[in-house]
């Protein structure tokens, strides 16, 4: 390369470099820094894995009488037979009607219980539920579907533990897309 | 008399595009349109009968004041959204875009379609904060006022939620208006400010590979969306056509992403959050995963494929009388611009192709049109949409290969499956009456 192109490139390098400082420093800065401590209310995402989970915990039974008093007018006696979706079901998956689809049958994940109830339930109170209410109801909910044990306690670290029947029966459907 | 002869003779030519009457789209272009016209003779009423002309009521007396906020016709009533929820029981409420009714490429705010899942919520846009947190550089908050402040970007784009079409999985053609088939798909003009702006300033983890965004509505509705999205061309939407959002459609900001499902363009969104898994939440855990016909489930589908229907003549309508009628459609692919829609008229024997309205922009309608002159004999109209990635819509045998079929139809309203996209077919009895059927 002789040095007249080099210093073209130089030059071209330095440019780009210029430009994207530029671009960098154009946006307007008006984001307002915040600490995660301040952002913990809303911070509700539980992952697959866990993190996210509070602090606290609950029992089936305990699930029983919290389930009694805030979730049965919608989702029925035992789980099943009321205006919103069954929670609690034997149902099979055979064909492709989205209908059949139930916690065990379909849901890959327990934490998706806990994350689902603690920001969406009960319908007209959402995020009315205490920390200890949400794990009480999740253990109420997987126990009735003899996926744990009728007096398991449900916390941030038994509730990843539980190995749901249908979570390997996934496809990923534009895998280049993630 | 020779120029005459020469003239049919062009116009047999521009005919000559596909079978049971289809005409070349050139002839919509001004050089076919004399040929139109004197298919157009013979057929419409003689001039001699025409009453005598005289002033209207309206014309002889003051109108209205004009409105502040001006809304369509008392004569435009019907024009309406179908409601899925009317007595707003405790469950979701869907609003479908009557597009039977509606022609162009653009949904107006007040029929674009919504699906809300505990309500529209009164949010105070005074109050209203989007947080940018989780594995960032600087966790950032900001406000409605401080967004309006950032460079604006707007880009026409469709909306379907993934469940739009769902009656179509029915082992039998489910005899409704395309309004109550494809409602659940609409298209606007959104302006807002890049997703990738806003991340420039909060800076970016490298463990970061997707971010869950959270909305200020009751069901506190979240999605997880890959990161290469945010730096592609996810967008936080202010404005609806150049409006404000409407309340049902995420006032007063939602997050954008052009061309994927409608239900991870998350409404009033108050909170992005980057992590390095999706958080598997209960829409795409549960409801987005759709069953195969091999008992297994596509996972993150995200994708709205290359897909077109007929709007008009559709479903309920009614033809009148043998004559020169044009066919007219929406095409849209969540992967780019639409490269061509082929129209048929006898049942996809053969196929010819529409003229496709300007501008023809990605991952936005594209209106479709093609002349036709109808015979009076039975026909099937059926749309096919290329997109510029040569992706196809599939025929019907294509798609229930794949995805599989109910086994017996399931509630118009329901969503028994999602992601369909194959051709939709309308079928045009002798007495003129149009009716939804498989072919």
């Amino acid at each position: 390369m002789s040095t007249p192109d080099r210093a073209i490139l130089t030059a071209a390098t330095l440019l780009l470099a210029m430009t994207t400082a530029a671009s960098l420093a154009e946006t307007p800065n008006l984001g307002k820094p915040i600490d995660e401590a301040a952002i913990a209310a809303w911070d509700i995402s539980i992952l697959p894995d866990g993190t996210g989970l509070p602090k606290g915990s609950g029992t089936p039974a305990e699930g029983a009488v919290i389930y009694a008093e805030k979730c049965v007018s919608c989702h029925g006696e035992n789980g099943q037979g009321g205006i919103a979706a069954a929670l609690v079901s034997d149902q099979k998956i055979a064909g492709i009607s989205a209908a059949q689809k139930t916690i065990k049958n379909f849901w890959p994940y327990s934490t998706t219980i806990f994350d689902f109830i603690r920001r969406a339930m009960p319908f007209q109170t959402p995020r009315s539920l205490g920390d200890d209410e949400v794990y009480a109801l999740t253990a109420y909910i997987l126990a009735e579907n003899k996926l744990i044990g009728a007096t398991d306690v449900m916390n941030a670290q038994t509730l990843p533990q539980v190995k749901m029947p249908n979570r390997d029966n996934f496809i990923l459907r534009f895998p280049d897309r993630i | 008399m020779a120029r005459a002869r020469d003239r049919n003779a062009r116009g047999r030519n521009l005919e000559a595009a596909a079978g049971n009457g289809l005409i070349d789209r050139r002839a919509l272009l001004g050089r076919g349109m004399m040929i139109a016209g004197a298919m157009g003779a013979g057929i419409g009423p003689a001039s001699a009968g025409a009453e005598p002309l005289a002033d209207d009521p309206w014309s002889l007396e003051v109108g209205d004041p004009m409105p502040l906020y001006q809304v369509p016709s008392k004569f435009e009533a019907k024009v309406a959204r179908t409601l899925s929820n009317p007595n707003f029981e405790p469950r979701n409420s869907h609003a479908r875009t009557p597009h039977h009714l509606l022609d162009g490429a653009t949904t107006p705010n007040g029929l674009h379609f919504a699906i809300n899942h505990g309500g529209v919520p009164t949010i105070d846009p005074e109050k209203h904060r989007l947080v940018i947190h989780g594995l960032v550089k600087r966790p950032l908050e900001f406000s409605l006022e401080s967004l309006s402040r950032y460079p604006m970007t707007s880009r026409v784009s469709f909306l379907e939620c993934g469940g739009n079409s769902a009656p179509m999985f029915s082992p039998e053609p489910m005899q409704e208006t395309v309004q109550a088939l494809h409602g659940l798909v609409s298209c606007a003009e959104w302006t807002g400010v890049k997703l990738s702006t806003l991340l420039e300033e909060t800076g970016i983890d490298p463990g970061a590979k997707w971010f869950i965004a959270e909305g200020a509505d009751s069901p506190h509705l979240s999605r997880s969306v890959p990161v290469k999205k945010a730096l592609d061309d996810a967008m936080i939407a202010l404005y609806q056509n150049g409006e404000r959002l409407m309340p049902g459609n995420g006032y007063p900001m939602r997050l954008l992403l052009p061309g994927y499902e409608g239900n991870m363009n998350v409404k009033f969104l108050r909170r992005i959050k980057l992590v390095d898994q999706p958080a598997l939440s209960m829409y795409e855990a549960r409801t987005y995963s759709q069953i195969l016909p091999s008992g297994k489930a596509y996972r993150f589908y995200f994708l709205q494929e290359v897909k077109s229907f007929i709007t008009s003549p559709s479903h309920g309508g009614k033809l009148k009388g043998p004559g020169l009628y044009e066919i007219s459609g929406i095409a849209y692919s969540g992967t780019g611009r639409i490269e061509k829609v082929m129209v048929s008229a006898d049942g996809g024997q053969s196929w010819a192709q529409a003229a496709l309205q300007e501008p023809v922009l990605s991952k936005a309608f594209t209106r479709f049109r093609l002349p036709w002159r109808w015979d009076g004999g039975p026909a099937t109209l059926q749309s096919r949409a290329w997109d510029e990635a040569g992706n196809v819509q599939p025929t019907r045998a294509e798609f229930v290969a794949a995805r599989g079929e109910l086994a017996k139809p399931a509630p118009v309203l329901s969503f028994p499956n999602q992601h369909y996209n194959s051709i939709t077919s309308w079928g045009v009895g002798t007495n003129g009456e149009v009716k939804h059927v498989y072919a």
